[in-house]
């Protein structure tokens, strides 16, 4: 699309990104407008924060080229896209927990010689000055570490107006605010265009698109569908584009039969992560846990699954309480866990597909210690068959196969050992649509077949197409059990947002 | 159009399933290919060098010195896999073989010191161990360490002087032959054959792999992580112990500064056979090859009359080498 009057700020060309052979992100073309707020829309995994980070240089692409203010810039690291006038604002804030907010804010900035002294009290003073622009009320002596997720998300804004940035990106940075926050946000990213800076938007919230965006860019799939002016498009065109189906499709209404209680906690306890977690799920049930990343969601699985043990409360399974200390004693229980961080603490990345597959079963491969391959190879065809991996070979490295083929290959560990309970975190992350709708159904099949499913995920539509329940947790707390018929997106988010920051906005702004 | 559709089929069938490799391109990239080739030049270059060279019966006899590290080695080389490494073995070997000459010298028959010798191996084992799997320090600090902390206890144990005068029979294992091998080359390859076997048809051997790839998948995964990690350092610990006594055998007597440097020979070793510093990677067969790549090496140099300096300046270039070209091959592999 040609952009009238000056020149575009940002011209991506044919933007190309695979991580290990996995292509993320293809072929996209991009403009970005001087003084335009610039949304990026599309499902997890659809490339929009690949795309952002690539402008940031945090990735670098594959192939195509970047063109600033007209010229070809190589953005080969965060340091230079600060130099070019480009800040990326995270999702989940990275900081030096340790130091001061006032430090937090230079970090990165060049200048000073290694000699040169810092000067405390202007740091200070420039810290506050920000703050005061931004109109939040932080102190920036006090160390990053105890804010709240909402504060360190202003002292990163405040972080690119210190460098006086051209581009702002801003990935999802309304997930974790209150409306007060949000409408705050919004004063300030409306301003920062009236100086003629841009700002590119990552959000999920359609409304939120609405009220500041002039223009959106949809991904799905890793390409660019569409550019367009934000008012042209109706809600109903923006999310026929963004899933490439209309909703309806996606509905899993199980027709499990739900049966007697499968894992009952209560009182779980790990000070600093969660407090006092009480709740049960039934055999053939899937409840839902939703809330915000950094919720402490992750942590509660952990603990029930024994890799990081609460520090009290107790755990049933079958109306037996159980010691859960590590993962073999829950394994024992037959508790599974598929954990959201694939690639670290999913997958064995260089290593095959089928030693991938049997890692969880030694007894079923090697009876008395010695592998037999055969076995092994006859689980690994079975598996590979029943979830429909597509692989070249059963000795090829899982880390040469889609994302959605590896998380399919853990989930087919987890299947070999017969778990009664399954906890899955964030099973869809990063997956292709189609593959997708596939994991929907599995997940619906294994609830049929008489399993215990928690299911923790961050996507509200998939949470509420597939639980029977819905807990949701905030800082660490049950805030919420909503039961399938009364659940909504609103009434999750309610319970999820935290309603007590350390500078408490009136509850009046329940919407 | 229909290219760009083409194209797009050919992206689709791209993102789901990468095309296996051809054989002998898995066969490149195995981790001892390097030291195989390595391992072929060294002997061509050293026959050419001196006539003597070609008499296998002398190279055996030569090797018997880098064999005692090279059995501990074999050990450390699933240390190293596993993704945590010891580098205190030369010195749980001196510690060891003092143990067992003190016991023998207060007046206890041979096998009981043996006894002690191989307990206290086990024990020193355990110590590591138990830094490395209980207060998750990581292992390289904690066996500098120890390193230092048995070399001292040898030096406290054993004084300055040497202590000697073992029966006869326990004296010389490096002269006892089978045909034209010496016994300890016999225990190499037997130990090798042993941990070769464990390493790639057991599932503990496995799971050595699965945690030095991922750590943390591994303990997901439901696998017993420390309890394999601390059986590593046993093991470590006991084979130092069996090395020492060899090399006590061999020497007829004891110091506190027996095999000193050794833990350098042994990671040099290792790395030579192409295992991965970082885990996850590596073989048997590899270490295997690394010990008579350096055997060759040593004994064509000594041979050939080049000075003890110059062959350690050559081993240096030879493991930087061998880890660029084993890392280059990696690298290539992996896009």
């Amino acid at each position: 699309m040609s952009t009238p009057g000056t020149g575009p700020l940002v011209a991506a060309r044919g933007i190309s990104k695979s991580f290990g052979g996995v292509e993320v992100l293809r072929n996209v073309d991009l403009d970005l407008a001087v003084g335009e707020i610039h949304a990026l829309l599309g499902e997890n995994g659809a490339g929009k924060s690949t795309f952002a980070k690539i402008l940031a240089g945090v990735h670098r692409p594959t192939q195509g080229t970047i063109s600033l203010a007209g010229s070809p810039v190589e953005i080969g690291s965060p340091i230079d896209a600060q130099r070019l006038g480009i800040t990326l604002i995270h999702q989940e804030p990275l900081s030096f927990p340790d130091l001061s907010v006032a430090e937090n804010l230079v970090i990165g900035q060049a200048g000073g010689s290694p000699l040169k002294r810092v000067r405390w009290s202007e740091l200070a003073e420039n810290g506050k000055r920000l703050m005061s622009l931004l109109g939040v009320a932080i102190d920036v002596r006090q160390p990053m570490r105890g804010l709240s997720i909402a504060d360190q998300q202003m002292v990163e804004i405040a972080r690119a107006l210190a460098s006086d940035s051209r581009l702002i990106i801003m990935d999802e940075p309304t997930a974790a605010l209150t409306p007060k926050e949000v409408e705050t946000l919004f004063v300030i990213a409306r301003r920062l265009r009236a100086e003629g800076r841009t700002i590119v938007f990552i959000s999920h919230r359609l409304e939120e698109v609405r009220a500041i965006c002039d223009r959106v860019t949809i991904f799905r799939d890793g390409e660019k569908i569409e550019t367009a002016p934000t008012a042209s498009l109706s809600d109903a065109d923006i999310i026929r584009r963004m899933i490439g189906r209309p909703l309806g499709e996606f509905i899993h209404r199980g027709t499990s039969h739900v049966g007697a209680v499968a894992l009952s906690v209560s009182g779980l306890t790990l000070p600093g992560r969660f407090e006092n977690i009480s709740f049960d799920v039934r055999k053939g049930e899937i409840v839902g846990l939703g809330g915000l990343v950094g919720a402490g969601r992750t942590d509660v699985a952990r603990a029930i699954f024994g890799v990081a043990p609460a520090a009290s409360g107790s755990i049933a399974v079958n109306g037996k309480p159980v010691a859960i200390r590590e993962p073999t004693d829950a394994i024992a229980n037959g508790i599974a866990f598929v954990p959201e961080d694939r690639a670290i603490a999913g997958i064995f990345r260089t290593l095959s597909v089928e030693s991938n597959i049997t890692a969880a079963v030694p007894d079923r491969i090697a009876p008395h210690g010695l592998i037999r391959r055969a076995a092994e190879k006859a689980i690994g065809l079975e598996q590979v068959r029943k979830l429909r991996i597509r692989l070249a070979s059963l000795r090829q490295p899982i880390g040469e196969l889609s994302g959605g083929n590896q998380q399919k290959a853990i989930l087919a560990r987890w299947l070999l050992s017969e778990p009664e309970i399954l906890i899955l975190d964030e099973p869809t992350r990063g997956i292709d649509i189609g593959v997708k709708a596939e994991f929907y159904e599995m997940i619906g099949d294994l609830a049929a077949a008489g399993r215990a499913i928690l299911l923790i995920s961050s996507e509200l539509p998939e949470l509420l197409a597939l639980s029977n329940r819905i807990l949701v947790m905030c800082e660490g707390r049950l805030t919420a059990e909503i039961p399938r018929a009364e659940a909504t997106q609103e009434a999750i988010m309610q319970a999820a947002v935290p309603r007590s920051g350390v500078h408490s906005h009136s509850a009046g702004a329940a919407a | 159009m229909s290219a760009s559709e083409q194209r797009q089929g050919v992206n689709q069938a791209g993102r789901e399933s990468a095309a296996a490799k051809p054989r002998w391109k898995i066969l490149l990239v195995r981790p001892e290919s390097v030291t195989f080739v390595l391992l072929i030049l060294a002997t061509i270059v050293a026959s050419h060098l001196s006539p003597f060279f070609a008499d296998l019966g002398f190279i055996l006899e030569s090797s018997t010195y880098y064999i005692e590290f090279a059995i501990v080695a074999l050990v450390l080389t699933l240390v190293i896999i596993a993704g945590e490494i010891d580098l205190s073995p030369a010195a749980m070997m001196a510690l060891t073989a003092c143990i067992f000459g003190t016991v023998l010298k207060a007046g206890a028959p041979v096998p009981l010191a043996m006894a002690a010798s191989l307990v206290s191996g086990l024990a020193l084992g355990a110590f590591n161990g138990f830094f490395v799997t209980v207060l998750r320090l990581p292992s390289i600090i904690v066996t500098i360490g120890t390193l230092i902390l048995y070399r001292g206890l040898a030096q406290v144990l054993a004084g300055d002087k040497s202590i000697g005068s073992f029966p006869s029979w326990f004296v010389g294992i490096d002269y006892r032959m089978v045909g034209i091998v010496p016994v300890p080359v016999i225990i190499f390859v037997l130990a090798s054959i042993a941990l070769g076997l464990f390493l790639g048809i057991t599932i503990y051997g496995r799971q050595i792999y699965q945690i030095g790839t991922s750590e943390m998948a591994a303990i997901h995964a439901g696998i017993r992580v420390r309890r394999i990690k601390m059986g590593l350092f046993l093991a470590s610990g006991l084979v130092s112990s069996i090395a020492g006594l060899m090399t006590a055998s061999r020497l007829g007597s004891v110091r506190y500064d027996l095999a000193s440097g050794g833990e350098l020979t042994m990671v040099l070793i290792v790395m030579l056979g192409g295992t991965y510093i970082f885990g996850g990677r590596g073989s048997i067969l590899g270490t295997f090859l690394a010990t008579w790549l350096l055997v060759i090496i040593a004994t064509g140099m000594t041979v050939a009359n080049i000075a003890i300096n110059a062959q350690l300046t050559v081993m240096g270039l030879l493991l930087i080498v061998s880890i660029v070209a084993t890392n280059w091959i990696y690298a290539r592999s992996q896009r």
